[in-house]
């Protein structure tokens, strides 16, 4: 098998096997069991069982149209948007059944960030664009509000680039810039999950490399699941990744593992880039 | 490759030769392509030559007024007599009378108006959607006769029977329904700018935890704000140029006054007497008629004005 990238070689094979032991010790954060999903009769996920565990980069990889948006989408319930959308099965957040009456959808959301494909700021200044979130959630004082803007500013690595700028308007920013005011826009509310949805794919190289290096920043503080249709970058900056093809995970391991001794042949050519 | 593809279809010439022999006949062509920029050009002009002759008009006969009357007298002026021997002309009353009218519409469409855009661009299902806009429209396009005419034999006595002091002809019954009709120009306007922003936006306020209310009040509403105020600023225009329903349901009685029970005239209503009646051209009467109707355009048009700055200073781009 040729291997793809500079990360996955049998020095950090090593390391695999300790990361390995590693994450026993780390809690679950997400748990999905037995989910199948439908759009009318379209079947896009079908039975996907994934324990994802907390202060770790989780990457979800796959061709286009094999479900990886709609998953990360049902993680925090965007996916029912859709109307004609059907759910059956059950994903725990924290052991709590995310479909439950009794959670509120808002309640979900509250502690689950997400950032887009698109970077999608308000039209609202840069400072109002990451004061949204604790507002809406009751917080008023001027005081605590501009040390949440800065302190997200700050952790979305963005804050220099605009601290003297807080009240123009965001779309004054390139798209770089305006996906990490998202990020931080995510991060003022204090999440404990973040999902990101393919985040740099309309970014250029360099901005997609600053957001790479901060998704690896905010790993410390928080559980990252990230949708990607590049494979270096999941092996760049994921430490488990689950492949996912025709709306079924074929595999679920270890970065390492899955780009350099994956056990399914269809994660080999899919890795290899034989199709995809 | 050409040569193949000629074998293959030989039952018709190559396409470059069709194309070839067209060229020959290009001459006729290019000529009228030359001519066509000047013929639009010429129809274009129409409409603006129309504006200019209206305005050139209004501005002769406006002067020639107030060769008459004073100019200072006219707009401060709370006495409006315009027959008979001692005539006295003072604006006042038919401006009061206008702006009544036109706050009562508006506290009636604004507010309806925009809940009912709110209603369709952010919760109405896409076959409620379907069923209500067309209604909209077509409550849109109703004659303002019927609107003048349901102000005055259904609107003002279902008033009259619980405010028993409101005269027969009074502003507040034409006010209320001269909102309704525009109703459907703000809802229709602002639903247009409400659904003009992208749904991302939504998600991304959605994905932070925030309420339907919420995306709506604070994202979506603010981020079509140029919007909606434009559509309210052309909505105060059209309740102020409106004449029908002020002249059916509001009398006639050029009263200075503020009470909404009370018949008023508005500035279109009174240019309906005056011009309906025996006013005969060269008298102060008749030149009376330019000077409001002058008054009235740059009222609308400085509406205008306000609607394009709006739209322009509060637009959030995106």
């Amino acid at each position: 098998m040729t291997v793809l990238t500079g990360k996955a070689n049998a020095k950090t094979n090593n390391l695999s096997a300790s990361t390995g032991s590693e994450t026993e010790n780390k809690k679950i954060v997400y748990n999905t069991k037995d989910l199948n999903l439908w759009y009318g009769e379209d079947h896009a996920l079908k039975n996907i069982n994934l324990p994802i565990h907390e202060n770790e980069v989780t990457a979800i990889i796959g061709p286009s149209g094999c479900g990886k948006s709609t998953y990360i989408k049902t993680l925090n319930r965007m996916v029912e948007m859709i109307p004609i959308v059907r759910i059956s099965g059950e994903i725990l957040y924290r052991e709590r059944n995310i479909f439950d009456k009794n959670f509120q959808v808002e309640d979900l959301r509250t502690r689950v960030g997400m950032v887009f494909q698109k970077p999608n700021p308000f039209p609202k200044s840069i400072y109002e664009n990451v004061a949204y979130g604790p507002k809406i959630h009751g917080i008023r004082d001027k005081k605590i509000l501009d040390e949440i803007v800065e302190k997200s500013l700050k952790g979305a690595a963005i804050w220099n680039e605009v601290k003297d700028r807080l009240n123009e308007n965001a779309y004054g920013l390139s798209g770089g810039q305006q996906q990490r005011l998202c990020i931080a826009r995510a991060l003022a509310i204090e999440p404990d999950v973040i999902l990101m949805d393919e985040p740099t794919s309309a970014l250029d190289p360099i901005s997609t490399l600053k957001v790479e290096e901060l998704v690896q920043e905010l790993k410390k503080d928080f559980s990252i699941i990230i949708v990607t249709h590049n494979m270096q970058q999941a092996a760049r900056i994921s430490d488990k990744t689950a492949f996912f093809l025709s709306g079924e995970v074929i595999e679920f391991a270890e970065t390492d593992k899955i780009f350099s001794t994956p056990s399914d042949k269809r994660t080999e050519d899919y890795i290899t880039g034989r199709f995809g | 490759m050409q040569k193949s593809t000629r074998q293959d279809q030989h039952s018709r010439p190559a396409v470059s030769d069709l194309i070839a022999q067209k060229k020959k006949n290009r001459t006729v062509g290019s000529t009228l392509e030359k001519l066509v920029p000047g013929i639009l050009f010429g129809i274009a002009a129409v409409s603006i030559i129309t504006t200019v002759g209206i305005l050139l008009t209004l501005i002769t006969e406006t002067v020639l007024f107030f060769q008459e009357v004073n100019f200072f007298s006219f707009f401060t002026g709370t006495e409006l007599k315009p027959l008979g021997q001692n005539a006295v002309f003072g604006v006042l009353p038919l401006l009061t009378g206008t702006l009544i009218s036109t706050a009562i519409a508006m506290l009636v469409a604004i507010p309806i108006g925009l809940m009912t855009a709110i209603y369709l661009s952010e919760y109405a299902s896409e076959k409620a959607r379907r069923i209500l806009k067309p209604i909209l429209e077509i409550l849109a396009g109703i004659p303002t006769i019927v609107y003048g005419f349901f102000a005055f034999t259904f609107v003002t006595p279902l008033l009259r029977s619980f405010i028993p002091g409101l005269e027969p002809t009074n502003i507040l019954s034409p006010g209320l329904v001269m909102g309704i009709m525009i109703i459907p120009m703000v809802a229709s306007l602002s639903e247009d700018a409400m659904s003009a922003v992208p749904n991302s936006m939504r998600e991304g306020a959605l994905a932070l935890g925030s309420t339907k209310l919420e995306v709506t009040w604070k994202v979506v509403v603010p981020a079509a704000i140029s919007g909606i105020i434009a559509s309210f600023v052309l909505g105060i225009s059209r309740a102020i140029g409106e004449t029908m329903i002020v002249t059916i349901a509001s009398g006639s009685s050029k009263n200075f006054t503020f009470d909404i029970t009370q018949s008023m005239q508005t500035m279109t209503a009174y240019i309906v007497e005056v011009s309906g009646g025996e006013a005969a051209a060269g008298t102060t009467l008749y030149h009376s008629l330019y000077a409001v109707a002058m008054t009235l355009f740059v009222f609308t048009l400085v509406m205008n004005f306000i609607a394009q700055y709006i739209s322009r200073r509060f637009r959030e781009e995106y």
